[in-house]
């Protein structure tokens, strides 16, 4: 396998007394668009920020292209950065911004000019060349923080936050913008966001961060589908999270017992762990089944567990619709509240689900992950 | 805020009159009269005509008196330049500094506004006078060096001549840059202190060092902080009186001393105040230069 174009080797950072990084090892492939996501002050801009130069970690080696760059100042390092205020220098033109990197190296004015021009056609800029940052709105003055990073040609490109400043239509819009911006240079991106939506949409691998520690390195899908943890499973979408103990454990079957909910939780799959440990199922509000409660009738059937297990009732408190889909707010036996996410599939909906109804939750045996941690 | 002062004119006329009265009656009014007295004739000791003559200003314009307003502004000029060059170096530093020294540092800046003026620069005087600390260091190491060569054999040195340093122009141009640096350090120290510090490290980014940085990043953008510094270093600068009258010898006298010596042992009243507005004018002029040149950089495009 190539060399990993970034390689982060048991890197710390304190500040002071506070450990921002902790002990993180990760690496980065060629042409990734890899995102460090998590909760505000957990380590992820001090990573990028140590990657660009403008921090020296206080503990372990930082590699680009398998050469350490610990004594490599930031001007002489081969990535550039598009800052969270964009940065763009308020004195210069949109032209002059974007040559200013060019004029150090000592590029020549014709290819100079050539190469600026090229860098504002990527970024959909021309025509605004001779305009001064304060003629332009936050987007395009975010695309001249770009062109200015990616015309310096970067091995890798550093993101930090570039959307959280924009309004929530244009965010959408420069989203699919990076990504088609990304194919388009094939340059590495590395992305620090807040944002569990922008990092899932954008990212072709995550790293979720918290309080300095590396969380988990997946695919957005699995770290959506597959957490290895309860922060993860919390912190990437909405999750309903039982306690409880594995009550069964067999190599093609499991089962959860957990004080919260009144029916078992069965699964089709074994758990590593053993009978007795405490583990969590994360369950995903689209993953449960809504039904309606009929005098009399059973719970509905489920094709993959046996009766008794995977359903339970419920009350509806809350409910929000919020067109594509509605979720509700279900209190089970025992008064914990489970939030249920329901697609709108059609224009009339038959099972029209109301407050202070009863009604029957099911999911299936492969919907549960299960957290050891 | 919602409401202007024109909603709550009673108000504000209330907070206003105090300070308006003041300014009027020991400000402008007197001023107003002085305005008038340079375009008076003396007539006897104490009455002056005001006849709307021009002879004063003429006066005023003549070589004699001309080289010493030209001497003025060189002198002015040297000492804003002089703290220009080494106040930004100083308000870089505490804008750099860590949040818990900025304060003493600013503290320190400010301290010699705390002591009388006169004090300081009697204090300058113990020091550079020719019986002063400075002297006395040389003395003493003049003496340590002819005690080495007379114990090496060598022939004696000469006697010790205290170096000149007081009442020159260089004492005047040390004791002004001294007493106006504070003036230059602040603002310079405000504009630094508002820059994003992203800007500078957006530069690094894209490869200049640190000395670029400054003169391509730092200083354009602290542009402004820079002429309100410069300003308002050149303007009590220019109109200095203590400082050149006690630290300066006979040929380094400024403007201000010749308008006080005017208005009181030549008992000339009308060309003082001539010379007085003068002064004002030329300072008029620096503060529309000045207002000019912010509002240039202020306007996109």
């Amino acid at each position: 396998m190539a060399v990993p174009i970034i390689t982060f080797e048991n890197v710390t950072k304190r500040f002071g007394k506070v450990v921002a990084v902790d002990n993180v090892s990760l690496s980065v492939e060629e042409g990734e668009f890899f995102s460090l996501l998590g909760p505000s002050g957990c380590g992820k801009t001090t990573l990028l920020r140590m990657l660009a130069g403008f921090e020296m970690p206080t503990e372990g080696r930082i590699l680009i292209d398998g050469q350490d760059v610990s004594n490599i100042p930031p001007n002489r390092r081969p990535v550039n950065m598009v800052f969270q205020s964009y940065a763009v220098f308020p004195h210069m033109s949109v032209a002059e911004n974007v040559a200013y990197g060019l004029k150090i190296e000592g590029v020549p004015a014709p290819e100079r000019r050539r190469r600026v021009e090229e860098a504002l056609d990527l970024v959909q800029l021309h025509g605004l060349a001779d305009r001064k940052p304060d003629q332009l709105s936050g987007g395009q003055r975010q695309r001249v923080a770009l062109a200015r990073a990616l015309v310096k040609r970067p091995r890798v490109l550093l993101l930090d936050e570039p959307l959280s400043a924009l309004d929530a239509k244009l965010r959408e819009q420069m989203r699919t913008e990076l990504c088609t911006l990304q194919e388009k240079v094939g340059i590495t991106f590395m992305m620090v966001t807040h944002d569990q939506d922008e990092a899932l949409a954008l990212a072709s691998r995550c790293a979720v961060m918290n309080r300095g520690l590396l969380q988990q390195v997946a695919t957005p899908n699995d770290l959506y589908e597959f957490p290895n943890s309860r922060f993860v499973a919390d912190f990437i979408g909405s999750v309903n999270l039982f306690e409880g103990v594995l009550a069964v454990d067999e190599p093609d079957q499991a089962v959860i017992r957990s004080a919260d909910l009144a029916a078992d939780i069965y699964l089709d799959h074994g758990v590593t762990g053993g009978r007795g440990t405490t583990v969590w199922a994360a369950l995903r509000p689209e993953k449960i089944e809504l039904s309606k409660y009929v005098e009399g009738v059973g719970p509905p059937v489920i094709d993959d567990a046996p009766a008794g297990s995977n359903s339970v009732r419920g009350i509806i408190r809350h409910e929000a619709y919020l067109g594509s889909e509605s979720t509700y707010e279900v209190e089970i036996p025992g008064g914990r509240r489970l939030k249920v996410l329901r697609s709108n599939l059609t224009r009339w909906d038959q099972e029209d689900f109301s407050l202070g109804e009863t009604v029957w939750l099911s999911w299936h045996a492969c919907s549960p992950a299960v957290l050891l941690s | 805020m919602e409401q202007s002062w024109k909603s709550a004119r009673g108000i504000f006329a209330a907070a206003l009159a105090l300070p308006l009265f003041w300014l009027v009656v020991f400000f402008l009014f007197p001023l107003g009269i002085v305005w008038l007295y340079s375009f008076g004739e003396n007539r006897g000791l104490t009455d002056i005509a005001l006849t709307g003559t021009l002879s004063n200003y003429l006066r005023a314009l003549e070589p004699l008196y001309l080289k010493i307003f030209v001497k003025s502004a060189g002198i002015a000029a040297l000492t804003t330049g002089l703290c220009l060059v080494i106040g930004f170096p100083v308000a870089l530093a505490i804008t750099f500094a860590p949040p818990k020294a900025k304060g003493w540092l600013l503290m320190f800046i400010m301290l010699p506004f705390w002591t009388n003026l006169l004090i300081r620069t009697y204090a300058l005087i113990a020091v550079l006078r020719n019986e002063g600390y400075i002297n006395q260091s040389l003395r003493a190491g003049w003496g340590l060096a002819n005690g080495l060569a007379t114990r090496l054999g060598q022939a004696p040195l000469a006697s010790f001549q205290p170096v000149e340093l007081l009442h020159n122009n260089f004492a005047v141009v040390l004791g002004l840059v001294y007493v106006h640096l504070p003036f230059m350090v602040l603002p310079l120290y405000s504009a630094l202190d508002r820059l994003d510090t992203s800007l500078l490290e957006a530069s690094l980014d894209l490869g200049a060092g640190h000395l670029r940085t400054l003169f391509r990043i730092v200083v354009p953008l602290a542009l402004p902080g820079i002429a309100s510094g410069v300003l308002i270093t050149f303007i009590p600068a220019l109109g200095a009186y203590l400082t050149p009258d006690l630290l300066g010898g006979p040929d380094s006298q400024m403007i201000a001393s010749v308008i006080e010596r005017q208005f009181k042992r030549a008992n000339d009243w009308p060309f003082g105040a001539a010379m007085s507005f003068l002064l004002m004018y030329l300072t008029f002029i620096g503060i529309a230069i000045q207002g000019a040149l912010s509002r240039k950089s202020r306007e996109p495009g």
